[in-house]
């Protein structure tokens, strides 16, 4: 029986066509997965269902239970909403109110649909939350979402979702914002709800293995357009679009296998939408030939055992002060890096990963400086960083940022912020270095009088990498440098990242929470844990056989693209009745 | 919490402390003799030596200043002449000018202050979150602009002009009103009531500005937040929504910024005061001055310091108290 019938949907911003042309059918307890890049179309498909958009054109027939929801009143709409399909977004803390306690939001839901009384609610309310697992629901019911973890608020959205026994769900991106570890948690917990509750799934996610694990069937979506649409095991694993391998291609694995080449050593990969600004360097049939970051890989272990130590970490430690007195005496100091030794060798990448509050950014900013340890010392080049600061080898360590946007002035042209290190130095006019520091990183000169806001996400971190390059350092520390990134972005990045490296060789370390990411780029790999390393060694060694039970278990909970594997690990992580790792949810 | 209101109350204290000796070493330590002023025209040599004993200036500032701390706390007696003047604690100080405690003539004005204040505020907000939230609602329409409009006319409009406007259409022309004059509430409330109603409405159209801007820019803030699209997608009401999610977010910065105007107003509605005849304590202020009557100045001062002070620390707790991410520490 057809839950949801789509047909021909499509969803026009003015004249920018968003979505042209989409037509699906969604089964009872059925699960279906729409893939796509940003800017293809799939969020705004999973807010058209619901009639969220408030100044698009909406075409097409949405069909659920025998009403079009694409020309349903405001009434009817209204009732269908949270009833018969319900959202779960995909920030879980701006997704609910500060104001009000999570369990009052959940009951508030339930009584506008049922008109049940105020016990009634509260009691559903706590029933959904501990079908969604979180501990102690009636006393939890009782938080305000900032009281909740990142995995625990998405737990409450599936919890309100779960509410008023909706016969859809759609997950919008559910867990984008969230560690590895949470992300698996909170695909198995959906996948669970919809085989126990038979409602069905509509996932909406960037990541191929988001979806390959949690659904049966999956559209890949490109431009506004279903490229392919088929069941997944197809789709994921013999794919008959371009677009779908370039996608899958460009997905950094865990196996250490690099996307598949063209015969001269590059990837094939699609240029970003031209309204982006970066398909400006693509080939006329809208594809570009990239340079492949693997090749680098194969010669990875010779170079990084050769190296000699360019950066010593001497028992690094550093404590922020707590933020909460509990009582008359201060709270313990918070531990950011508890104890890190650690050489860094010359010419070799070392990959830091960890989830989020492991420390990694903190050891990161430690290394260049910006931060300084509370004790331990860090040595570059003999010198020690902290009394670095009027040395002339200060130069020499630079840092690429997390968020290319926010960490560029947005009242300067990016040319002048790439100027900016190289007047510190006493070049009278940069500009032609700066020029050519752009056409560097894959740039047109002409970019040097634009502003931030007026690039790309790929071009703003091709920026940042130019700006990092631009005193000639020898170590650059990069933060999750491709973390805000597409996935195919994020190839031609990692790609740029390979090449600068080799041209003006140079020692990287590069903090990531992807471990895929990581394996694909990096020499060696630490893993952090409550700010010390866990484990530590060449990337072949520390993916093929993790020592440490942290390691293993942030590699069984990274997805795979493969729908066959990734249904495997789901059902081994349900055989183990506790999660792997001391980690909360 | 508790650690917060301690703490918070010390620190008050403190500030206080700080400000009397500010506000004391200005009025009665500066190169001006205060006795001269205060002895005022055809002073003799006799009578100033008098009026310097009885204001205590005689002796040593520090003294003086122990002296005025002690008074506010156990009262002090000032020799007049022959007679004592008694001016029991909180003793902020003797005016020679009226021959009354600074005290009494603060308490005399304080109740009109209030009344004053508190009647505008509630009218400023009621004013000032309707129109607000009107225009946030129809951000860029007809009415939001026509709001924005009145708004500006609001900054820009010297209270003075509204209410000269005020008296001259209800108390001159249509005569629904009596010039106001001020009846205390325990006599008769009515008659407090609609006596205070032009300076409260004078008063609460150009405060209502402020909040109109507040509470419109928080409105657009909260409806374009990611859980207002959380409640239209489980089917809120329009009307629900901005009842019970835009409004809310809109409330925190307002409810901080009203416990702060409260305090001002009390001591600082000067022209609205002169203008309806109020005996407020700004009134009292502008007398003061013209006749130099120096203690008086330094209680009001004190007096205005206290409020905002306190105002503040309660604006902070209401601030938690309003938005639960906000911790107390």
């Amino acid at each position: 029986m057809t839950v949801l019938s789509v047909q021909d949907l499509r969803i026009a911003f003015g004249a920018a066509t968003a979505v042209d042309g989409l037509s699906f059918d969604l089964a009872a307890g059925a699960a279906l997965g729409i893939v796509g890049e940003s800017g293809s179309g799939k969020s705004a498909t999973a807010l058209a269902l619901l009639g969220l958009h408030r100044d698009a054109d909406v075409t097409g027939k949405i069909l659920f239970d025998g009403t079009d929801l694409a020309t349903a009143t405001a009434e009817q709409l209204r009732r269908v909403r949270g009833a018969g399909i319900a959202m779960v977004f995909q920030e879980p803390l701006s997704a609910l109110s500060p104001f009000h306690r999570i369990g009052d939001q959940i009951a508030e839901v339930y009584r506008l649909h049922t008109g049940a009384s105020r016990r009634a609610a509260r009691e559903r309310a706590i029933e959904v939350l501990r079908q969604v697992h979180i501990p102690d629901p009636s006393r939890r019911a009782d938080a305000y979402p900032h009281q909740f973890s990142g995995g625990m608020r998405q737990r409450a959205l599936i919890a309100m979702a779960l509410a008023c026994r909706p016969r859809l769900i759609v997950a919008d991106e559910p867990t984008t914002a969230l560690d590895v570890t949470v992300q698996a948690q909170i695909l198995d917990l959906l996948d669970e709800v919809r085989t126990t509750t038979g409602t069905a799934l509509l996932l909406i996610s960037h990541d191929l293995g988001v979806v390959a694990g949690s659904t049966d069937e999956v559209i890949v979506m490109r431009r506004g357009v279903a490229v392919e649409h088929g069941p997944v095991d197809t789709v994921l694993v013999s794919p008959r679009a371009a677009y779908t391998r370039a996608l899958l291609n460009a997905v950094p694995r865990l196996d250490g296998e690099g996307p598949a080449q063209a015969a001269d050593g590059r990837v094939l990969l699609d240029a970003a939408p031209p309204s982006d600004g970066e398909g400006s360097a693509g080939a006329a049939d809208g594809r570009v030939l990239l340079d492949a970051a693997p090749p680098l890989g194969r010669e990875r272990p010779g170079r990084a055992a050769a190296g000699e130590p360019l950066l010593r970490l001497a028992d690094v430690r550093k404590t922020f002060p707590a933020g909460r007195r509990r009582s008359l005496r201060r709270a313990a100091p918070i531990r950011a890096v508890d104890g890190i030794t650690l050489d860094l060798r010359r010419g070799e990448t070392l990959g830091i990963v960890g989830e989020s509050g492991t420390g990694k950014t903190t050891l990161a900013r430690m290394m260049v400086g910006l931060v300084a340890p509370t004790a331990g010392t860090i040595t570059f080049d003999g010198v020690d960083v902290a009394r670095r600061r009027r040395h002339p080898s200060r130069r020499s360590v630079q840092m690429i940022f997390q968020d290319p946007l926010s960490s560029l002035n947005p009242r300067r042209t990016i040319g002048e912020s790439i100027a900016d290190p190289l007047r510190l130095q006493g070049v009278g006019d940069p500009r032609p270095a700066v020029e050519d520091l752009l056409i560097r990183v894959g740039l047109s000169p002409d970019e040097y009088d634009r502003y931030p806001h007026q690039l790309s996400g790929g071009m703003r971190q091709r920026v940042g990498i130019a700006r990092a390059l631009a005193p000639r350092p020898r170590l650059i520390v990069c933060d999750e440098p491709v973390s805000s990134l597409d996935v195919t972005t994020q190839a031609q990045v990692l790609a740029l990242l390979a090449d600068v490296r080799q041209e003006f060789d140079l020692t990287l370390v590069f903090v990531s929470h992807d471990l895929a990411v990581v394996r694909q780029v990096a020499d060696r790999v630490a893993v952090m844990h409550s700010g010390t390393i866990v484990e530590l060694g060449d990337v072949a060694q520390v993916y093929n056989r993790p020592e440490h039970a942290y390691t293993r278990a942030l590699l069984a909970a990274v997805p795979v693209t493969d729908p066959a594997e990734a249904r495997r690990r789901r059902a081994e992580r349900q055989n183990q009745p506790t999660p792997p790792s001391p980690i909360p949810g | 919490m508790i650690g917060y209101v301690a703490r918070r109350l010390g620190g008050t204290a403190l500030v206080l402390f700080g400000l009397s000796a500010i506000v004391y070493a200005l009025f009665y330590l500066a190169p001006q003799d205060p006795a001269v002023l205060t002895c005022g025209k055809g002073c003799t040599p006799e009578r100033l030596a008098e009026v310097h004993a009885a204001m205590g200036l005689d002796e040593p500032a520090l003294t003086q200043y122990r002296h005025f701390l002690q008074g506010l706390f156990v009262g002090r007696d000032y020799p007049a002449g022959p007679d004592v003047r008694h001016c029991p604690a909180p003793c902020l100080g003797y005016s020679f000018e009226t021959d009354q405690p600074v005290t009494a003539l603060l308490a005399d004005r304080l109740p009109v202050s209030v009344s004053l204040a508190v009647g505008a505020e509630v009218l400023s907000l009621a004013l000032g979150i309707g129109a607000g939230l009107l225009s946030g609602l129809r951000r860029y329409r007809v009415l939001d602009k026509l709001v924005n409009g009145l708004i500006l006319a609001g900054y820009a409009v010297p209270v003075f002009l509204i209410g000269l406007l005020l008296l001259m259409i209800f108390c001159v022309y249509l005569r629904w009103l009596p010039f106001p004059t001020y009846v205390p509430l325990t006599t008769d409330p009515l008659a407090w009531a609609q006596n205070l109603l032009l300076p409260w409405t004078a008063l609460a159209l150009i405060q209502a500005a402020a909040y109109a801007r507040l509470t419109r820019a928080g409105v657009q803030d909260t409806l374009a937040e990611d859980y207002v699209r959380t409640a239209r997608a489980y089917g809120f009401t329009e009307r629900r929504i901005v009842l019970r999610r835009a409004l809310r977010g809109a409330l925190v910065p307002l409810v901080t910024l009203t416990a702060i105007d409260l305090a001002a107003i009390m001591t600082s509605a000067v022209l609205t005061e002169t203008m309806f005849g109020l005996p407020g304590v700004g009134q009292l202020l502008v007398g003061a001055v013209n006749q130099i009557d120096l203690p008086v100045v330094v209680g009001v001062t004190l007096l205005t310091g206290c409020l905002v002070v306190v105002g503040n620390a309660v604006a902070d707790l209401l601030y938690a108290a309003i938005d639960p991410r906000v911790q107390l520490r």
